[in-house]
């Protein structure tokens, strides 16, 4: 297990306070000047070195990313925006930052933004976030009254601004270029790329936009060593993660541990295991709602990291690990899933804005068993049909939980359905 | 509160929350204001907006009124039409439905007298289904005005919505013994022993 020294998040549960003085004595804002004064490049070369990958759910490598941004100034302002529109259900770890860490969010965007060439940050929290968003509003106040941002911030001769926006509302506006249209007071509809943000984000100029977890642990990675973040996890699945533990465990919660963590160690040691034992497990959605479920005999040995999650077809997405027990009907809990997405479609593209309803309504019948056995396999062809076939990942995501139910759950939807054909005979 | 349907004017508080927010954007890009802006006059407005506050957004940001239209008409959050004293939003995505939230949303019901989308007769409460509101391992949630009630249960529910009918605001937050979002049965890491 990890051990606490090696915790990032040592405030994870608000036990102390969020403010600048308490965040100072938790190790934030250590040097950060001496950081910077490394230069962009070693910035940029240490969070590579650390293999950190994004946070939000893609696991994009970071470092790289942050490497595509312009290397000299384009004559126009570059941007660093801050994705905090945190709403992918399951997921409830960048609210814990954002209410008990926010110094280490805002010192992030200062180390991450010089290392981008960035001028300012704009961080993006979700519009149900009202009270976290008046905390690290009054953190950013906190570090512009102490000079550590603002015009030369922490005495670096670097200026640096950071505004908080909050969202009003739409789990799309989570979709990076949604939420830039958002940002610039529009309707939250996804952007078709290329352009990327890189050449072309908000207003038009270069931007880079990171989740708030990834932007917080960039400092402690500058501070400790990418070796330090490296030596955590295994080759490409590295760090510390913060994990998120909802559903049928007897002690739901949120925990920082290890990336590649056994699924099994983690209820057990963290969330006081699944409700009736291990025994009585039935599935697991690994990631977030957009990732497909996992059976009990593939939950009992897997490892919790991108590649792990990948190769049993699934995904760690935002690492939001949903327990379901025996007592579950997983066709229904799958089926308030594509009710959600067909809900939070923003309705730009004709296979997602059709699609998850339709996927939706089929999965409503499945539910009751009120379906023919084909129509499984149909439903699955139409998942294909959206799958990569939008604007944005919503399409997929909605598709990959029914695929999921599919693949593991096949046998049970089938006996619903000869169930109720049964019954009706009768 | 008064009529404000007639005309609408964002009053001294509000003008100035306008002005701070409108300075967060360069030049040339007041229209990125206007979620902030809709968000201070439905708050100003009893939690709605006429269509007089959004007409006047638009002249503040120099919008055409259609784009602030359609802003309203796309995010949850804003209401074009009037709404209860409170507004009770539940959870019931699958991490809140898995532990129980069909039976909150039932109480809620039964104690209201009221159905989803509706306003209570007493007009304290609009009654609404959310979806995930990003506090899963706290499920159910309850989200009212500004504030998170977390694991919740029917009976816990039942007494939340007396007490908000009473005037009086409940402590946010979780209502069983723990701490945020530490596991109830004591903490696993983060102790202060260094394990």
């Amino acid at each position: 297990m990890l051990s606490d020294t090696d915790r990032i998040f040592t405030n994870l549960y608000g036990l102390q306070e969020w403010g600048l003085d308490a965040a100072r004595s938790r190790g934030d804002w250590d040097g950060t000047k001496d950081i910077l004064a490394k230069g962009r490049d070693w910035i940029i070369d240490e969070v590579k070195a650390s293999g950190l990958r994004g946070r939000g759910g893609a696991g994009f490598p970071a470092g790289l990313k942050w490497s595509f941004m312009p290397k000299e100034s384009t004559g126009k302002p570059h941007y660093l925006v801050v994705n905090a529109d945190e709403s992918e259900p399951g997921t409830c770890k960048d609210r814990d930052i954002l209410r008990h860490d926010p110094h280490k969010l805002i010192e992030g965007c200062l180390v991450a933004g010089f290392a981008m060439g960035a001028n300012a940050a704009y961080i993006y929290v979700r519009g149900e976030f009202y009270r976290e968003a008046a905390i690290l509003d009054a953190a950013v106040q906190q570090a512009y009254d102490a000079g550590l941002i603002g015009g030369d911030a922490c005495g670096s001769g670097y200026d640096f601004d950071i505004y908080v926006h909050r969202g009003a509302g739409a789990y799309i506006c989570g979709e990076e270029t949604a939420l830039l249209e958002s940002l610039e007071g529009k309707k939250g509809q996804p952007r078709i790329k290329p352009p990327f943000p890189a050449n072309m984000g908000l207003y038009g100029c270069p931007t880079t936009i990171n989740n708030v977890e990834t932007i917080s642990v960039a400092p402690t990675i500058c501070r400790r060593s990418a070796s330090w973040f490296a030596s955590l996890g295994r080759e490409n699945n590295t760090g510390t993660k913060v994990f998120c533990i909802s559903g049928h465990v007897n002690n739901p919660c949120n925990v920082e541990e290890e990336m590649g963590i056994p699924l099994r160690e983690l209820i057990d040691k963290h969330a006081g295991g699944v409700r009736g034992g291990w025994e009585n497990l039935k599935a697991v959605i690994p990631g977030g709602s957009s990732v497909p479920c996992l059976p009990k005999s593939i939950c009992d040995d897997i490892l919790m990291d991108f590649d792990s999650l990948r190769e049993v077809k699934s995904g760690l997405g935002t690492a939001a690990v949903i327990v379901m027990d025996q007592s579950t009907d997983i066709i229904a809990a799958i089926a308030r899933l594509s009710k959600f997405y067909k809900h939070e479609s923003c309705g730009q593209c004709t296979p997602c804005r059709e699609g998850t309803g339709w996927m939706w309504r089929v999965m409503e019948r499945l539910v009751t068993g009120d379906a023919e056995i084909e129509e499984i396999d149909m439903l699955l062809d139409v998942s294909y049909e959206i799958e990569g076939h939008t604007i944005c990942a919503l399409g997929d995501a909605a598709a990959w939980p029914v695929q999921g139910v599919i693949r593991h759950f096949r046998d049970e939807i089938e006996d619903r359905i000869k169930m109720r054909r049964s019954k009706t005979a009768a | 509160m008064k009529d404000q349907t007639k005309t609408f004017v964002f009053d001294t508080d509000s003008a100035e929350l306008v002005e701070k927010h409108i300075a967060k954007y360069p030049d040339g890009q007041k229209a990125s204001a206007v979620m902030p802006l809709l968000d201070i006059a439905q708050r100003q407005c009893g939690g709605w907006l006429p269509r007089e506050a959004m007409d006047h957004i638009a002249g503040l940001l120099d919008m055409a009124p259609i784009r602030v239209y359609e802003v309203v008409s796309f995010y949850e959050m804003y209401h074009d039409k009037p709404r209860g004293k409170h507004e009770l939003r539940v959870c019931t995505t699958t991490p809140c439905w898995l532990r129980g939230s069909t039976e909150i949303l039932m109480a809620c019901e039964k104690e209201l007298g009221c159905k989803v989308g509706e306003t209570s007769e007493d007009g304290i409460f609009t009654l609404s289904e959310f979806e995930c509101l990003g506090a899963c391992v706290n499920a159910p949630i309850i989200w009212v005005d500004d504030d998170y009630y977390e694991d919740l249960d029917p009976e816990n529910t039942r007494k939340l919505i007396q007490a908000l009918r009473k005037g009086e605001k409940p402590e946010p937050g979780t209502t069983v013994q723990r701490h945020k979002s530490a596991p109830a049965g004591g903490l696993t890491t983060l102790t202060g022993s260094g394990g």
